[in-house]
């Protein structure tokens, strides 16, 4: 079966588009306005939404990320809440849904658990930053079953065999991180980011995703046919907390 | 991927960005670690740079208050005044090895970071240090010190502006700059193969201090006492002994205030198992799995999790974990100046404080105390504490005007 987030994806190529995938920690900018803010990211178009499980300790994330998700941490999301509230409103998105977080949370909710709930709530795709190939194997077998994938997360210093690691048996989406940093915005992509790019897309038969550090629309002219989809989400958390709404810093990007 | 783990605990919880770095710090650790050309250099810098074998202690005054035979191995009398030196020299010698110009590392009470610009210094490395803003303010003479030896000190204010997000950091840092730059990580955990790394190089106190007490008393001693942060002091110490199935291994966490809800930093004993920092072992956390945030009049020892080896000793029963609390460690900190001429740091003290506050039990036993550091950079912090109107009676005892 294929992967909801490769048909939204392959749907926006198709049209000549790169695939949007914005990304909004759960319960930001309130626990109210986040479910408006992600229906308005569902209207604009996005391809896949990305929803942040917030964690105390997020070692991958910038600045930017990081305080959105402290704050809502502080406004008591939790995994319990983000995932009754999806189930309530599931069959509501046209855009695949995916989760982006750490293991430690979803560990301490339960991996069967949390697979099951996650598959009833409408959830294609898991994100989690602290979980390299070596350690993956158990969720991996748990997502499956509840056709979930296991988004791999690969960057600028990820080798080919690396690589061919994360493609054997991948689906969704590969994520390509576009430096060697952690999320935030910068104005200038890595020069070596097309032949990265380029490797990816040999070695992975599904669509591959750029992120960290879009800034602007401009940004994914450059990248035109070098990747499937673009994932903002430091940019966003920014706009929104300037007072603005998603549906309008989508705009530019369609 | 069993190597990478001791027994359940271990791993390598990172971002993919970071496993090349871990990766080529694996190999390096297979390939350079055991050469004789690396372990004769560590060796000679170990006696020549840092003064090993370090001594140990009888203390006989303390021995007749309490009943208990009472030996510490003075890991305070090492280069710098702890036991970090061993192994920031160890990854300092590794990384010029392995071709990087820069060691980053952070953090506590100060000690790990001044051992680390020290190593730096030596071997012509630059040396960057991530550091809890609340422990800048707390350990501000060594903060100096670090900046006198050359390093750059980044107070980090995001979080609980202690150890543990200054390790977020310092990760964080440690993705940028991989390629010019190792982690000189601080203690015995973190991701594989940090926990093995830093134990190999620590090891050497436990050897020695086995060695030390055979020649003296012609016998092993019935306990091997150690605190417990992150845990490298204790591994170190318990390392050798592990096969000695006679000798008890009392590793002492920090209970904080002790009050109930106090942030204490003692996962050992009131934690859960999960995934922090690069590693499953066990830790303060809600049932949710965000992290708590942990408390101890020792910075050294504020952490919410632990060494995963120490996770699996406990889990294998070959080792306990105790807990004490400030006061007790502030009494016995006051009590081996007192009665030994031994100022030890805090971290060390609740270690001792196990001894005073269990000698009924102990009657008659031999104990060797890892005596992990000295107290100079605990003065301010001590002096404050006895201000508290909760240590009134502690203060009492000191006379003047304390």
């Amino acid at each position: 079966m294929t992967s909801p987030m490769t048909l939204r994806i392959r749907e926006a190529n198709k049209a000549g588009k790169t695939a949007l995938i914005p990304f909004l920690p759960a319960g930001f900018p309130s626990r109210d306005r986040f479910w408006d803010e992600l229906e308005q990211l569902d209207r604009a178009g996005a391809a896949v939404i990305e929803i942040g499980m917030p964690f105390s300790d997020p070692v991958a994330d910038g600045p930017v990320v990081a305080k959105a998700s402290l704050e809502c941490l502080a406004d008591n999301v939790n995994l319990e809440w983000i995932l009754s509230e999806l189930k309530a409103r599931k069959g509501t998105f046209r855009a695949a849904l995916l989760l982006m977080g750490y293991l430690n949370p979803v560990l301490q909710y339960g991996l069967e658990r949390f697979a099951h709930d996650a598959g009833q709530a409408g959830i294609s795709g898991l994100i989690l930053a602290d979980l390299p190939y070596e350690e993956s194997a158990s969720i991996k077998a748990a997502l499956k079953s509840h056709h979930i994938s296991l988004v791999p997360l690969v960057g600028l210093n990820t080798s080919p065999e690396r690589m061919a690691l994360y493609a054997d048996g991948a689906d969704g989406f590969a994520y390509f991180v576009s430096v060697l940093g952690t999320t935030g915005q910068r104005d200038t992509l890595p020069e070596q980011i097309r032949e990265k790019l380029a490797q990816a897309r040999d070695i992975f038969d599904i669509p591959i995703a750029l992120g960290f550090g879009l800034r602007h629309p401009d940004q994914l002219r450059e990248l035109d046919g070098l990747c499937h989809a673009a994932v903002f989400g430091s940019a966003l958390i920014t706009h929104i907390c300037n007072g603005g709404t998603s549906e309008e810093f989508m705009k530019p990007w369609l | 991927m069993q190597d990478r783990y001791f027994g359940d605990y271990g791993g390598q919880f990172v971002p993919e960005l970071l496993m090349p770095p871990l990766l080529e710090l694996e190999r390096a650790v297979k390939e350079i670690l055991p050469s004789p050309e690396f372990q004769q250099e560590f060796k000679d810098m170990l006696r020549d740079c840092v003064g090993r074998p370090s001594a140990m202690t009888h203390c006989p005054n303390l021995s007749r208050d309490t009943g208990v035979d009472l030996w510490l191995k003075r890991e305070d009398l090492n280069h710098t005044g702890a036991h970090k030196i061993n192994n920031t020299l160890g990854q300092a010698l590794l990384t010029r090895r392995m071709g990087k110009k820069t060691l980053l590392t952070e953090t506590g009470a100060g000690m790990n970071g001044v051992a680390t610009a020290t190593a730096a210094a030596m071997l012509d490395l630059d040396c960057v240090v991530y550091m809890g803003a609340k422990d800048v303010e707390r350990q501000s003479v060594n903060v100096r010190r670090m900046e006198i030896l050359g390093a750059r000190v980044v107070p980090v204010t995001s979080g609980t502006q202690t150890l543990k997000d200054a390790i977020n950091e310092a990760l964080r840092y440690w993705i940028a700059t991989q390629k010019t730059t190792h982690y000189c990580f601080g203690t015995a955990a973190g991701p594989h193969p940090f926990p093995y790394l830093v134990r190999e190089f620590q090891a050497v106190v436990g050897r020695e201090a086995r060695q030390q007490f055979l020649d003296r008393n012609g016998r092993l001693p019935h306990i091997v006492c150690a605190c417990v942060g992150g845990g490298s002091n204790a591994i170190g110490a318990f390392h050798a002994f592990i096969p000695d199935g006679s000798v008890r291994l009392v590793g002492v966490e920090a209970a904080g205030t002790g009050e109930p809800g106090c942030y204490n930093s003692a996962p050992l004993n009131l934690g859960t198992d999960g995934v922090l920092h690069g590693m499953k072992t066990r830790l303060l956390q809600t049932p949710e799995g965000q992290i708590l945030p942990s408390h101890s009049i020792s910075a050294g020892l504020d952490y919410p999790g632990v060494g995963p080896e120490h996770s699996h000793l406990q889990a294998i029963h070959r080792a306990e974990y105790a807990c004490i609390n400030d006061e007790q460690a502030l009494s016995a900190f006051l009590t081996l100046s007192r009665r030994e001429g031994i100022i030890p740091a805090l971290e060390s003290a609740h270690a001792v404080a196990w001894i005073l506050e269990n000698a009924a039990a102990l009657q008659g036993q031999s104990v060797l105390v890892n005596l992990s550091g000295r107290g100079d950079k605990d003065m301010d912090i001590v002096e404050e504490a006895l201000r508290d109107p909760a240590f009134a009676h502690l203060a009492a005892t000191l006379g003047g005007d304390a």
